[in-house]
């Protein structure tokens, strides 16, 4: 890729010379059909229709009602976005309908139009012009620009404002009066009756953007349109003034880059990565409409050509003004056509229009109503017979032919790889194959499919990442369940050894009192849970980061203050999982019913108040309780399946505290899977079951769950998956081989039972 | 109102495929016209019996292909490789064997491979090749030029050649062929490649009566005329820009180039740069068989280097191989190249630099 430097550029065009691009096409231009005759002006139509959008970037937002009235060049849509400028009101008149139309699109896409009535008397609104620009500020004079609604109006229709307004240093501003489509003379009208109007737009230009060179480029068969711009800018040297050799495509903005400059404007970049920055002839005069007169952008000039019309000539149209009316003006002659076709733009790159109630845009330049005869549009699709004159045709140095192999046979990624993407769809190469293949056609299609596909990819690589960073997840809790397990037995053992220090080590000596103390634990923890949200907001602050340890003495303190007889304990124990069963159903049910479900889980509790096999049974009812909520969560299923064989296989009596436990974690996780959604029921839930229950036990578990709170609130982030992990501890750190398994159980459901609670109440 | 819709561009060349192969026919014309007045009838009825046969056959094939046989046939395609299969062999011969050449052109290389556009080789010259390998004796009997033969065959002897073997007045073809002082003719590259074997250097070669009285004295007589009616056709084609000045130019270069290199290296035993370029089928092939678009390169350097390549194994193989020309065997040696240099000729894309196009 060559980089002439500005000053050999500027010495090259100096000289009278000019670079080339590759390829390109001559067909026949037919200009002479419109370029002889004034532009006229039409009559109003009966209905303007103005879509919403009429340029690359995002619509504005419709600020008009239906019924309102509005003035000549009134804005009916905000700009919303930088990349979005607004429309105005052609004409005065009553808006009648905002609903989608049919627009100017290939595919005869609707989109949000506003229609009007004119009222004939073509009132203006208020304007403001600013003939004194250069005491403005560029920002202000770029901002009218914007708010002019002026988009670029060759093709394309990029926002001028955001063309305008870049940062980057301007080596050459062009003046684009190419116009290399056949039949188009609507630019080349515009620099014969309106040269000096479009001087001035450059004035504007020049004063915004300050680059070291202006170049008009007019091609060489247009010597009027060069001529009037000749006289108009012959007091600005700096205004070059270049006749370019007739080929088509060089209006195309990196072809006359690269005529002008011989620098290409590299793959994905623009025109100011070489320096360069373009605008069409039609932009500028709108632009010096917009600063000078205070005229936003209303109308432009449109070409009405074809041979099926028997007066074409050029119309400044109003936008919006329906392709069928300018036809009439035209004197569109139906019997000329087999089958009528309207093709808004060139005979090149221009596209059919499914229906004449189609409305002029910003960037509608012609419309061209050929005869039957007219254009030598074939059908008749032979077998490539690799000539190559599509490649040598080609302006971008593609093999088109290599292109049409690969997309008809969709293998899209040789399409690409052959550069299909660079494409610019001038149809030169359609324009010289012998075998009469619609190229362009195909490019198009394989263009579309590929944007899809990588739609679609993308999509799938989404998914897979997701899945991908769950396994992972899974895959850590596992390694970390595993540790903690192996912790906890080393933890063990040192404890079975050094019996005499721990606290616990009295009540590791009975059964019974192991028994007693699990269950107050549980109890504990199981209030703990139910507090911990009415407590949240006063707690909060007493942040500590040593919680842990905090967490772990409590429970050693609960398991030593326990042991008073063991049928309390059962009580205890009891209504724990009575309570477990509340908070899981309360989820399961939802805000809107929180107790239709505990008054038979309270039966179960009291009953279960008489022996040891009562409460086992109750245990493993809340269980299967538990563990339906949790599955009504949609939790992953892996993570309850582990738990209910291993449970199955303990002693009789160690079952019922396992069971217990895993009833609590389970119903904790329930209650904080669900705490997002229904904060409402559980906070109510949570608040009724603290009343039960004893107040000075309460206070020091609040104590604790601030304690654990406020650690948590520390990685906050992490809370969920963390939570979860330990939701695993808890089910399968009661799967305990000796008795103190189960106080070491119990410790820690309290403290994810805390946790639990202070993360809903965090999320609420 | 209801609008027909169609996709861009709306306008297109009127060239159509058999507008280019009409062309190339009528280019060929002033060729084939020099060449039946040096070489008699015999050129034009092999003509006819390739066209006949190769427009039956193909049609044979479509119809059993369940391919639009008008539509394929009007492309003419056929008949410019039955036409360029006919001007290459011998007037003389036998029938039978140009319709064997035509079949393999026709049938095997072009719609057993798909089709027009989709043969690797070239259809006329895997043709000629067949018959050379299957019929050698007779593929290398080339009557002398009229201007110097002692029986000129008329149009009616020709057709009894070559469907009997022997004229109406009963002369065979070995007797045709002898001139005069009863020496039997050869083609000029013929008469090189025995006089080289047999120790007779390349300027007395040139003293020979076929190079008597002919252009630059080291073309044949009526070959060098022949070549240049060809010629004449063929830069008449480039004006069109029904073919595109790569193919010819660089081959016609090359064979100069490496002919003029032997040629100074040894003057007596190889043959000047004139003798090679206008004896044999080098103009005919460079504007008329190498350019044929389906089996040649598709890029610009391409054919540049497929040309070159070209030239430069005809020259080889006319010096240091078995046959005394090598049109077709340089043809069909580089169509098999052709994918390959159309993968790494390819042209660098607008706004890519050339350091990314070559790691890609």
């Amino acid at each position: 890729m060559t980089y002439p430097s500005f000053e050999k550029i500027i010495d090259t065009l100096d000289a009278g010379k000019q670079f080339s691009f590759p390829g390109g096409v001559h067909p026949d231009d037919k200009k002479s059909l419109s370029n002889v005759s004034p532009i006229k002006t039409p009559s109003l139509p009966q209905l303007i229709t103005l879509p919403l959008r009429q340029h690359v970037g995002s619509e504005g937002a419709c600020c008009v009602n239906v019924g309102e009235y509005v003035y000549k060049g009134q804005v009916l849509s905000q700009a919303t976005t930088p990349y979005s400028v607004p429309i105005h009101a052609p004409t005065s008149g009553e808006v009648v309908a905002i609903a989608p139309h049919v627009v100017a699109h290939p595919s005869g896409l609707t989109e949000m139009c506003i229609t009007i009535k004119p009222d004939g008397k073509d009132t203006w609104g208020v304007l403001t012009s600013m003939q004194d620009y250069t005491a403005h500020s560029k920002d202000r004079i770029i901002d009218a620009i914007c708010q002019a609604g002026i988009s670029g109006m060759g093709g394309a229709g990029f926002p001028t404002h955001i063309k305008a307004s870049g940062s980057k240093p301007v080596e050459f501003l062009i003046l684009n009066g190419i116009e290399c489509e056949p039949y188009i003379t609507s630019d080349d009208r515009l620099m014969r009756e309106c040269a000096w109007q479009i001087r001035q737009g450059l004035d504007i230009l020049d004063f915004l953007i300050a680059p070291k060179a202006i170049i008009i480029a007019i091609e060489d068969n247009k010597p009027e349109a060069l001529k009037a711009l000749d006289i108009a800018c012959q007091d600005k040297e700096k205004y070059r003034r270049v006749s370019v050799e007739t080929k088509y495509p060089a209006g195309g903005e990196k072809q006359l880059i690269q005529v002008l400059t011989n620098r290409e404007v590299p793959r994905n970049g623009l025109p100011i990565d070489v320096g360069v920055l373009m605008f069409n002839v039609g932009t500028c005069y709108a632009i010096a409409d917009a600063i000078l007169h205070g005229k936003p952008l209303i109308e432009r000039i449109v070409t009405v050509t074809g041979e099926a019309v028997d007066e074409p000539c050029n119309f400044k149209a109003l936008l919006g003004t329906p392709v069928r009316h300018l036809l009439k003006e035209a004197k569109y002659n139906a019997n000329k056509q087999d089958a009528p076709k309207v093709i808004m733009g060139g005979p090149m790159m221009g596209f059919t229009l499914a229906d004449a109630s189609i409305p002029v845009v910003k960037t509608t330049n012609c419309l061209l109503v050929p005869a039957s005869n007219e254009l030598t549009d074939g059908d008749n699709e032979r077998a490539c017979i690799r000539c190559s004159a599509c490649a040598d045709a080609c302006p971008a140095s593609l093999l088109p032919q290599q292109l049409f192999w690969h997309a008809k046979a969709s293998e899209y990624d040789k399409a690409e790889d052959y550069n299909l993407f660079d494409c610019i769809e001038c149809g030169a190469c359609a324009y010289v194959c012998p075998s009469e293949i619609p190229l362009v056609h195909y490019y198009r299609q394989a263009k579309s499919e590929i944007r899809l596909q990588r739609d679609e990819k993308n999509k799938a690589e989404k998914a897979k990442q997701r899945f991908e960073a769950r396994n992972a997840r899974l895959e850590q809790e596992k390694r970390d369940r595993e540790e903690k397990h192996r912790k906890a037995k080393e933890a063990r053992l040192a404890a079975a050894n050094g019996e005499n220090n721990a606290p616990t080590v009295s009540s590791a000596d009975s059964g019974t009192k192991d028994k007693v103390a699990a269950a107050l634990a549980r109890a504990k923890a199981k209030k703990a849970a139910l507090n911990a949200s009415p407590d949240a907001p006063s707690s909060n602050t007493t942040g500590d980061a040593s919680a842990p340890s905090d967490v772990k003495e409590q429970a050693n303190q609960s398991s030593t203050d326990a042991p008073v007889i063991d049928k309390k304990a059962q009580v205890a124990a009891a209504i724990a999982r009575a309570k477990a069963k509340k908070a899981a159903n309360a989820n399961q049910t939802a805000a809107t019913q929180p107790s239709s479900d505990t008054s038979p889980s309270t039966n179960e509790s009291m009953g279960s108040i008489e022996d040891d096999k009562k409460a086992k049974v109750a245990a493993a009812i809340a269980r299967a309780k538990a563990k339906k909520a949790a599955v009504a969560d949609a939790t992953t299923p892996q993570e309850q399946q582990p738990v209910a064989p291993k449970s199955g296989e303990m002693p009789d009596d160690k079952k019922a505290r396992v069971a217990a436990a895993v009833a609590k974690a389970k119903a904790k996780k329930a209650a904080q899977r669900d705490a997002a959604s229904e904060n409402n029921g559980e906070h109510a839930n949570s608040q009724s079951a603290a009343s039960d229950k004893d107040a000075q036990k309460q206070a020091r578990i609040a104590a604790a769950v601030a304690k654990a709170k406020a650690k948590k609130q520390q990685r906050d982030v992490a809370a969920p998956q963390e939570s979860e992990a330990q939701q695993h501890q808890a089910s399968s750190d009661s799967n305990p081989e000796d008795e103190k398994k189960a106080r070491i159980a119990a410790a820690v459901a309290k403290a994810k039972a805390k946790k639990a609670q202070q993360q809903k109440s965090d999320q609420s | 109102m209801k609008l027909t819709v169609s996709s861009s561009p709306h306008q297109r060349v009127t060239r159509d495929t058999s507008d280019v192969m009409r062309l190339v026919i009528m280019a060929m014309i002033p060729g084939m016209l020099v060449q039946t007045y040096y070489f008699g009838w015999g050129m034009l009825i092999q003509a006819f019996i390739a066209v006949v046969s190769a427009v039956v056959m193909e049609g044979i094939v479509l119809y059993l292909r369940k391919r639009q046989i008008e539509r394929t046939l009007t492309d003419y395609s056929a008949v410019l490789t039955a036409l360029l299969l006919a001007i290459s062999i011998p007037s003389t011969l036998p029938w039978w064997m140009t319709v064997v050449g035509v079949f393999f052109a026709i049938v095997v290389t072009k719609q057993l491979y798909g089709g027009l556009g989709f043969n690797i080789f070239n259809p006329a010259m895997v043709g000629y090749v067949v018959l050379l390998i299957s019929f050698p004796a007779a593929m290398s009997v080339w009557l002398p030029p009229s201007t110097m033969a002692s029986v000129a065959p008329s149009l009616l002897d020709s057709v009894s050649l070559i469907f009997t073997g022997f004229t109406s007045s009963g002369y065979d073809v070995v007797q045709l062929r002898t001139i005069a002082d009863g020496v039997t003719m050869a083609t000029p590259l013929d008469t090189l490649k025995t006089d080289l074997t047999q120790g007779v250097t390349y300027s007395e070669s040139l003293a020979r009566p076929i190079f008597n009285g002919s252009l630059f004295s080291s073309a044949g007589a009526g070959w060098g005329y022949m070549s240049m009616a060809y010629l004449l056709g063929g830069l008449w084609l480039i004006r069109l820009k029904v073919i595109s000045w790569h193919i010819p130019i660089s081959l016609l270069l090359s064979v100069f180039a490496i002919a003029s290199f032997l040629h100074l290296m040894n003057a007596d035993y190889y043959g000047s740069p004139i003798f090679h370029l206008l004896n044999g089928a080098v103009i005919v092939g460079a504007f008329f068989i190498a350019t044929d678009p389906v089996s040649a390169s598709t890029t610009a350097k391409g054919r540049v280097i497929f040309g070159a390549a070209i030239g430069f194994w005809i020259v080889i193989i006319r010096t240091f191989g078995g046959y005394p020309d090598a049109v077709a065997f340089a043809v069909i040696i580089m169509n098999m190249a052709v994918p390959l240099i159309d993968y790494y000729t390819r042209p660098r894309t607008y706004g890519h630099s050339a350091m990314k196009q070559r790691k890609r």
